[in-house]
């Protein structure tokens, strides 16, 4: 007769030991999250002893090592991120999306499977290296097309981060367009509608929450995108007017000033600031975008 | 051997000549052929895996989804070879309506689930498509039920109401031919008994083909039934004969719950 007993205690410890083992690695990943925000406020609350929150936020000059008269403003540099991002969805989200409908829908299964890791690989390729793209060929381009002495504007940095972004939308686009269920295909199509039709008027919409994720994750993937930016847009201080302008975005701003300031002064936790309205951001887009693909799977379920 | 039903050509709708079907290299469908009958209802039965389902999706060519599917042989609706290279798969299926054995609304609002067959291909003005969203319901039997939330997404709607709508949606661009994969498999008693009902009433407008592995609705919605027996067509007849009085003896044995 076999015991159904546990043996010894020995499988119990181990076990008990795996099982604790991955709580904790899990639970540093919070903890990771936590202390990085944690550090930035704490960094960051010191600034505003000296610096008006009004002026924080609403003025649009930056120029905090000027003798006679400092100046705190972020609006310039947060809405440089802005335009930035906004003209690299403008570009990646209708190609993304559209590429993503080809992948899911047109593609034979032997294109869609050398297609995919293709894209995969784009997203694998180093910002820096997307910079020197920027600088030496998109740049130029741009230059060419509208006479200007450089091409180093925002719609460069725009073109570079649509490309940085593509990967992330299509593929979860693309997830989301193939989660929509076969019987609503069969059910378009048994009335007469073609394939395009079936694309646009059913599939689209189903998968719209999905989609939407992907325009938000393409969102936070550019808008925190820091080395790309740097490289292709100009850095100039100002507040932008257009796309054809040089601008500095906030990620840049940060990485360019943080290098030479003098450790805890004003300006030292003023970038810390800077840091603290970033991570805020990035973290409302893809706790935005998780909840509207948390929705979506339940919806499909 | 087998009994083969024939109609005359004023009586026949479909007309099915040495079909074969392939998915890849096996055979899902041996060299059938048969004359489905105008404005009546035909069953289908036999036993899981025997190729019915199979069967009436070639006869609205959604086979084409699947791109393994290989079909030989003839189909010809009212004349018309539907394989032929020259036909137009869309006109063909708004010619050849199907409700699916799940009910699969879109997640659109009730409306919309039966406008959406007017609103692709065809102009029409919405006072149009008003006119035969309620017409279409009403024949579905559905339209007393769900007038006063036309609005509501239908996916708030009962199993068997899905189905309903379902039926409405392919009635709503005017097809000749409705063909019913398992309709009642995953809807209850009474919803059931609703969509036979319904089935009935259709027959008078429509040519029927409903796949079934009850076969006591096939007894009590349909005039005349085929059994399929692993892709072949093993008999073809009046409904009361093949459940009174089969000629084969595998039909007897199916019928009879023997096997299957």
């Amino acid at each position: 007769m076999h015991s159904v007993k546990k043996k010894g205690f020995g499988s119990n410890l181990k076990e008990s030991f795996f099982k604790n083992l991955f709580k904790i690695s899990g639970l540093l990943t919070i903890l990771t999250l936590l202390g990085i925000f944690a550090l930035l406020l704490y960094s960051a609350v010191p600034a505003f002893k000296e610096i008006d929150l009004k002026e924080f936020f609403t003025s649009t000059r930056w120029d905090p090592t000027s003798p006679e008269e400092p100046e705190y403003g972020l609006l310039s540099m947060l809405v440089s991120s802005l335009l930035v991002t906004a003209g690299a969805l403008f570009i990646a989200f209708p190609v993304g999306v559209a590429v993503a409908a080809y992948l899911s829908d047109v593609a034979r299964p032997k294109t869609r499977e050398i297609f995919k890791p293709v894209i995969e690989l784009l997203a694998a390729v180093p910002s820096v290296v997307v910079g020197f793209i920027g600088i030496t060929l998109i740049g130029p381009l741009i230059a060419r097309v509208f006479k200007m002495s450089h091409g180093l504007t925002a719609l460069n940095g725009s073109i570079l981060l649509a490309i940085m972004a593509l990967p992330t939308i299509i593929s979860i686009s693309e997830d989301a367009l193939r989660a929509v269920p076969q019987s609503y295909t069969e059910a378009s199509l048994a009335v007469g509608a073609n394939h395009w039709q079936t694309l646009i008027r059913v599939k689209i919409p189903a998968a719209r929450s999905g989609i939407i994720a992907a325009f938000m994750l393409g969102m936070g993937r550019a808008i925190g995108e820091t080395m790309t930016v740097l490289m292709a847009t100009g850095n100039a201080r100002s507040f932008p007017h257009g796309f054809l302008q040089s601008v500095r975005t906030l990620t840049a701003n940060i990485a360019i000033e943080l290098g030479e300031v003098p450790y805890f002064t004003t300006h030292y936790y003023a970038l810390f600031a800077l840091g603290l309205v970033l991570f805020l951001l990035t973290f409302i887009i893809n706790l935005t975008a998780d909840l509207i693909m948390e929705k979506q799977k339940r919806k499909l379920l | 051997m087998e009994q083969i039903i024939s109609f005359s050509p004023q009586e026949t709708k479909i007309q099915v000549q040495n079909l074969n079907l392939y998915y890849s290299k096996k055979q899902v469908l041996k060299n059938i052929s048969m004359n489905i009958p105008e404005r009546r209802v035909t069953a289908i039965i036999g036993p899981s895996g025997c190729g019915k389902s199979s069967f009436v999706r070639v006869l609205n060519r959604m086979n084409d989804l699947i791109p393994e599917a290989r079909v030989e042989g003839r189909v010809l609706i009212d004349g018309e070879n539907i394989y032929d290279p020259d036909v137009d798969v869309v006109a063909l299926r708004k010619k050849v309506g199907m409700v699916f054995q799940k009910p699969n609304p879109f997640p659109k609002s009730i409306f919309e689930n039966i406008a959406y067959g007017l609103r692709i291909g065809r102009h029409l003005k919405e006072e149009e498509i008003e006119f035969i969203v309620e017409k279409s319901l009403r024949q579905a039997a559905l339209w007393e039920e769900v007038k006063d939330r036309l609005n509501q997404n239908a996916m708030s709607l009962s199993g068997g109401q899905q189905q309903r709508l379902c039926i409405a949606r392919a009635l709503a661009v005017e097809p000749e031919i409705i063909l019913f994969d398992e309709p009642c498999s995953a809807i209850d008693p009474i919803a059931t008994a609703r969509i036979e009902e319904l089935i009935h009433e259709l027959k008078k407008d429509y040519t029927v083909l409903i796949v079934t592995h009850n076969m006591q609705q096939a007894a009590r919605v349909s005039d005349f039934t085929a059994f399929l027996w692993l892709g072949e067509l093993i008999e073809f007849d009046r409904t009361e004969k093949i459940f009174t009085n089969p000629v084969n003896k595998l039909t007897e044995d199916y019928i009879t719950g023997r096997f299957g």
